[in-house]
């Protein structure tokens, strides 16, 4: 605290008619020990009994009281000092307080430290099934360049599975596929064996040009083991435009591949398929050891791994479709989505797909 | 088809040096498919031995060994000593004397498998005798290979101790097996093979020998055995037989045996040599794909007469099967009267050649390939012959082939040919094809000239005819009489690009334009997934076939229509004939097993397809024709029988749906669970639901919800399973499940959502009590509240729910909190408190129901 700044205070006499209480000394006195008590208050609690000690109570308060019994020439220069004196002590209080209560939060925040190793998971998260999710990949690949995905039933009419795909009643391919009839085995309905069914059912009700992905479950007669599965899915593409070739279609084909295995180099072959003329079987390259290991486990030692088979759409097919077959060509080529899986995810045993086992799907969450 | 290499190389030149991958390389890569290549793979010592002495002990473990002295002549390791060589032996179908194979230490067999002199039994085994599995020569292993029951005791005559038995098995040389696929029946032999390796190299000239063309073949006769061929119903127009060639060789020497070259490549062909007579027909079919019947002419009366069956006969063929025939099958008739053969699948027992067989008639005919087939499939009987016939066999190499039959019969057996020869022939002439010589280059996307498909098609044995007129671009094709799958341009389109290669074609990636990328059910589908899997379920795929008592189990009334299944003619299994009818029906055996493999606290979900047939209705799909389009009228009836196949989603869930952990306790899954995972899924699409008390199986009565749409299309159940259905299921108690047609929901939602405004205005709060009798339902009170609580009422939630003696007995006391908001001013206390008056008053009005 400063002297007398004005010179009313300078006034001989009025001073020495204060008393003592108002002293600048007693003040500066209450200041001190009103300082030294907050300074000694160790926590928030003690700093407020420090404060109903020195400001509420206390010397300066009692000051402040004796205010009121002066002469009023005195009052101003007695309750300016007297607001001095409480500003610095409030000031002190003030500052205090804030370094309480600092330290108070930083120790709370240390308290509640957890130890965040501990488990959690009330409610895990489930999880897509593999061969749902490599569909979906597939489909995606080329529906991002345009093409469109179309379905069809599970059960579903001979002439649409085979008769259509020209697999007459009498052709040798149609008694290698082993077949679910639907009772009476007379009445034209089985389980399909294929997902090419879609691509009848897709000509008979669109217009060319058309381009769409088929994917969906099929049925064989198999018994379930490691390698066999009597439902299994398998995804087509079909495309019908005017000017398509084999050379579209290994296009197509070559695109598949690379979204799916990586950059690798696939070759052709001739093949044989009724729905299909001319035929074509592809490989693609073992994009694991790229034909350097010969004991590869997923390629044999080969270099390679057979894809799958295609081929232009046979004319005949066509032809039962509607679709004129000298105006449009088309091509085809199916695919195992379980192979996608085993080849891509190493899903070795068929019958982890179809279990249903939770810590089987439970590996992929979301993602394949 | 497996094809010995030495004798592809009789027939083509073989690259140099062209071992079997190479060779398979070669016919992979103009369209054959590669399936294995055996034999070559046995390196070292394996010669003939002669078992000289044996001493039999039986074992502890009861079976006998045999400690055998061997003479292998040269090769015996002793042998200038005078000491034969020791072997054990764990067969015991051999005698003192017999010519065995044995294999000396230093050998390899199939398999890595290195033989070495060792210990066995406490005495040193100085190589091993073989069994034919050892050798990978066949599956037996039931004993060792005695020569002479093996080759025969003619083949082994010759045969010496110390001789090469890698030979004289045929074992030192590859065998190449093939794949055929159904349209390249010409490639079911020795000819079409070596054709078909010539193409692969180009093509050269004079590298290719056909074996089809015999030149002392003789022309018909008039003097040749009676052969009358008719068919009253021939199948699609085809007769069953259009030529027969009959040839008679007489005074064959019934002992006399097949030469050991042919006995060895039938055996490398995967065929057992039976007797000189079989084994040439057999050999001649390899060679020329044409398959031939041998009949013992003193079993025939003196004419053969090919016609259908008739009904009610019968016929025992040589595998011993008595069967009834069917009009639909073509036999071979003595005179017209008395069944001999199963046309071109088998022939039967009164006919066939046997041990004391001299004179024999050769038969080399052409059958339809569908009556063939048919035939196959009826009696479950698939042949060489029947596989050859029913993929097309050329119909002008009859006749050569009986020639090549008769010749070797005459060479080896020591008969006379008749000088007869007969030959019914109705076969009519390939027409000619008139192909666009662009087509090929138009459908593979390769630039072939005009002259390079000429070039190719009449290499692979085509005649092209170049009119040299307009339109230019055609020319006219016949193909070759062994290839009955030639028959419009992409046939041949196919043919230029393989023999050109494939691998000329170029990868073009094609663009389609108009994309409309997934369609809004197609999204749904995976919303609902992704949804579930976000509330803790796995997804499984279970198999769609149910048992026949699936109603029963799950509790069905007797008119359920979801009793109403497709059942399978021939299902997997008699436990699952019937299709699901719900995924729940399936999802549960899916549950199960995770149970049974320790799991406790499981959350399922499955889309997929169920089959619902119309109950009584007749679901036979018409087959039409398909050399056009079908009408309209018949696809809509092909429709109409496929049975409506809508996709369903089921959930299913037991254990605790809050996990326990030192958290403290879990949460047990109850009928809660089960609507949220209804709610997520409507929510997820943005379809309002309303849920009503349910009953339907398999559910527990009172605690089944039933899920609407706001217009009451059903959408689904869900709740907790009836206790009576878990315990007949083995499923834990109170698991609970939920199942909804997503078709349903996908045309609720198929509509872009519309947005409803909402206030920024304060929101006003108010609860109230309600008491009210017990069988009141919240979901409708609480519907009644809403509506009657004003325009302004922003939602309304039931917060508690108090049972006990202040509200007394069958009551109930239900709290809901009200919100309210106005869009364009704060209420007052006065407004609020007069809307929650008036919800309170329809509340009472409706339920009876008193604030507190
Ligand atoms: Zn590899």
């Amino acid at each position: 605290m400063s002297g007398p700044t004005t010179p009313d205070a300078a006034t001989p006499g009025q001073g020495a008619d204060l008393p003592a209480a108002l002293s600048e000394e007693a003040l500066a006195a209450a200041l001190e020990q009103a300082q030294v008590a907050f300074a000694a208050a160790a926590d928030l609690e003690a700093l407020k009994a420090a404060r109903l000690a020195h400001v509420d109570k206390g010397a300066i308060a009692g000051a402040r009281r004796e205010i009121g019994a002066l002469p009023p020439a005195a009052k101003a220069e007695a309750g300016k000092r007297v607001g001095a004196a409480l500003d610095a002590v409030r000031a002190a209080y003030t500052a205090r307080e804030e370094a309480l209560q600092a330290a108070r939060d930083e120790r709370i925040l240390v308290q509640e430290r957890v130890d965040v190793t501990m488990p959690t998971g009330r409610r895990p998260l489930g999880s897509r099934h593999p061969i749902e999710l490599t569909q979906e990949r597939l489909v995606d690949i080329f529906v991002g360049m345009g093409w469109e995905v179309a379905e069809g039933p599970e059960v579903e009419s001979e002439w649409m599975n085979f008769d259509a795909l020209n697999l007459g009643k009498d052709h040798p391919a149609r008694q290698m596929q082993d077949t679910f009839f639907v009772d009476p085995p007379d009445g034209g309905l089985v389980l399909r064996t294929q997902t090419s069914p879609i691509q009848i059912r897709t000509m008979l009700t669109r217009e060319p040009p058309i381009y769409v992905v088929a994917p969906g479950k099929v049925f064989r007669t198999d018994d379930l083991d490691a390698t066999h599965t009597p439902v299994f899915h398998q995804i087509e593409l079909l495309a019908v435009d005017k000017g398509l070739t084999m050379g579209h279609l290994r296009g197509a084909i070559d695109h598949f591949v690379r979204a799916m295995f990586g950059d690798v180099k696939t070759r052709v072959r001739a093949s044989y398929f009724p729905f299909t003329e001319p035929s074509m079987e592809t490989d693609f390259q073992c994009f694991v050891c790229r034909g350097a290991d010969d004991s590869c486990r997923l390629c044999g030692g080969s270099g390679w791994i057979e894809l799958g088979g295609s081929g232009m759409v046979n004319r005949k097919v066509l032809t039962a479709c509607g679709i004129d077959p000298d105006v449009y060509t088309g091509f085809a080529f199916g695919f195992g989505i379980e192979r996608a899986l085993q080849l891509r995810n190493g899903v070795s045993d068929m019958r982890d797909m179809v279990e249903g086992d939770v810590r089987f799907s439970g590996q992929f969450g979301m993602a394949v | 088809m497996r094809v010995p290499l030495s004798w592809l190389g009789e027939l083509v030149d073989l690259a140099p040096g062209a071992r079997g991958a190479e060779v398979a390389a070669s016919l992979v890569s103009v369209g054959l498919e590669e399936e294995a290549l055996h034999g070559g793979d046995i390196t070292g010592p394996l010669v003939v031995g002669r078992v000289l002495t044996f001493e039999e002990q039986i074992q502890k473990n009861g079976k006998p060994i045999r400690f055998c002295t061997v003479d292998v002549g040269h090769h015996g390791q002793r042998v200038t000593d005078g000491i034969p060589q020791e072997i054990v032996c764990g067969a015991t179908n051999f005698e003192v004397g017999d010519l065995v194979v044995v294999v000396l230490p230093g050998a390899v067999l199939p398999g890595g498998f290195a033989i070495s002199a060792r210990k066995t039994y406490g005495r040193v085994s100085n190589g091993m005798i073989c069994a034919e599995d050892e050798l990978g020569l066949g599956e037996d292993h039931t004993g060792i290979i005695v020569l002479r029951d093996y080759l025969g005791e003619a083949a082994v005559a010759g045969v010496a101790p110390g001789d090469d038995a890698l030979a004289l098995l045929g074992l030192g040389e590859q065998v190449l097996e093939l794949n055929i696929t159904p349209d390249r029946g010409y490639c079911f032999s020795m000819r079409g093979i070596a054709r078909e390796y010539w193409h692969s190299q180009g093509s050269p000239a004079g590298a290719f020998r056909d074996p089809g063309v015999v030149p002392s073949n003789p022309p018909a006769n008039l003097d040749g055995y009676a052969v009358h061929l008719t068919d009253a119903t021939p199948i699609d127009g085809s007769p069953g037989c259009d030529r027969y060639v009959a040839r008679i060789v007489r005074g064959i020497d019934p002992s006399a045996p097949s030469p050991g070259w042919m006995r060895s490549r039938l055996t490398q062909a995967g065929m057992r040599p039976i007797s000189l007579a079989v084994d040439v027909t057999n050999y001649v079919m390899l060679l020329v794909g044409q398959p031939l019947h041998a009949f013992d002419l003193d079993t025939l009366s003196g004419s053969i007469k090919v016609r259908r069956a008739r009904a009610g006969e019968r016929l025992t063929t040589l595998d011993g099967v008595d069967r009834e025939l069917s009009p639909e099958d073509l036999l071979i008739t003595d005179g017209g009267q008395i069944p001999l053969a199963l046309a071109g699948v088998m022939g039967g027992a009164t006919s066939e050649v046997t041990e004391s067989t001299t004179n024999v008639l050769v038969e080399a005919a052409h059958f339809d390939p569908v009556t063939i087939a048919r035939t196959s499939r009826r009696h479950r009987l698939v042949s060489e012959a029947s596989k050859r016939f029913e993929r097309g066999v050329d119909p002008r190499v009859a006749d050569d082939a009986a020639q090549l039959a008769v010749d070797l019969l005459v060479e080896f057996g020591g008969g006379t040919v008749d000088p007869g020869v007969t030959d019914v022939d109705t076969t009519s002439s390939r027409t000619a094809y008139p192909l666009d010589v662009t087509l090929p280059g138009r459908l593979v996307g390769v630039d072939y000239s005009r002259d390079k498909v000429v070039q190719i098609l009449t290499d692979l044995g085509c005649t092209v005819e170049d009119p040299g007129v307009a339109p230019l671009e055609v020319v006219f094709v016949t193909p070759p009489s062994w290839r009955p799958d030639l028959v419009d341009g992409p046939d041949y389109a196919e043919e230029v690009a393989r023999v050109d290669g494939y691998d000329r074609i170029p990868s073009i990636l094609p663009t389609p334009t108009d994309g409309r990328g997934l369609t809004h059910a197609q999204l749904v589908r995976r919303i609902v997934a992704n949804a579930l899997v976000g509330r803790g379920y796995t997804e499984v795929l279970s198999y769609p076939f149910v048992s026949a008592d699936f109603g029963d189990i799950l509790g069905m009334t007797a008119d359920d229509p979801r009793r109403s299944a497709v059942r399978l003619a021939n299902p997997l299994s008699d436990q699952a004939p019937l299709m699901r009818t719900s995924v729940l029906d399936t999802l549960l055996d899916s549950l199960r097993r995770n149970i049974s493999r320790g799991q406790r606290d499981v959350a399922l979900f499955e889309l997929g397809m169920v089959t619902r047939p119309l109950p009584g209705a007749s679901h036979t799909a018409p087959v039409p024709g398909v050399d056009r389009r079908p009408d309209d009228a018949t696809i809509a009836s092909i429709d109409a029988a496929v049975p409506s196949q809508p996709r369903h989603a089921a959930v299913v869930l037991t254990g605790d749906a809050d996990r326990a952990g030192w958290w403290g306790a879990g949460r047990a899954a109850d009928w809660t669970d089960a609507l949220d995972a209804v709610r997520t899924v409507a929510g997820a699409l943005a379809v309002p639901v309303a849920v009503s008390a349910g009953d339907a199986a398999p559910w527990h009565p009172g605690r089944c919800a039933a899920i609407t749409l706001a217009d009451g299309t059903l959408v689904g159940y869900a709740g907790e399973l009836h206790p009576k259905v878990l315990d007949r299921l083995g499923l834990p108690a109170r698991t609970c499940a939920a199942e909804l047609d997503i078709d349903v929901l996908t045309t609720a939602s198929a509509e872009p959502t519309r947005l409803k405004g909402f206030s920024t205005q304060p929101v006003a709060l108010t609860d109230v009590a309600l008491t009210l009798a017990e069988d009141v339902a919240a979901g409708d009170l609480q519907s009644v509240l809403r509506e009657a609580a004003g325009e302004f009422v922003e939602w309304v939630t039931l917060f508690d729910v108090y049972r006990g003696e202040q509200v007394g007995a069958d009551k109930k006391s239900m709290a809901f909190r009200l919100a309210f908001r106005a869009p364009d001013r704060t209420l007052t206390t006065d407004e609020v408190s007069g809307f929650r008056d008036a919800a309170v008053a329809a509340a009472a009005a409706r339920f009876g129901a008193v604030q507190r």
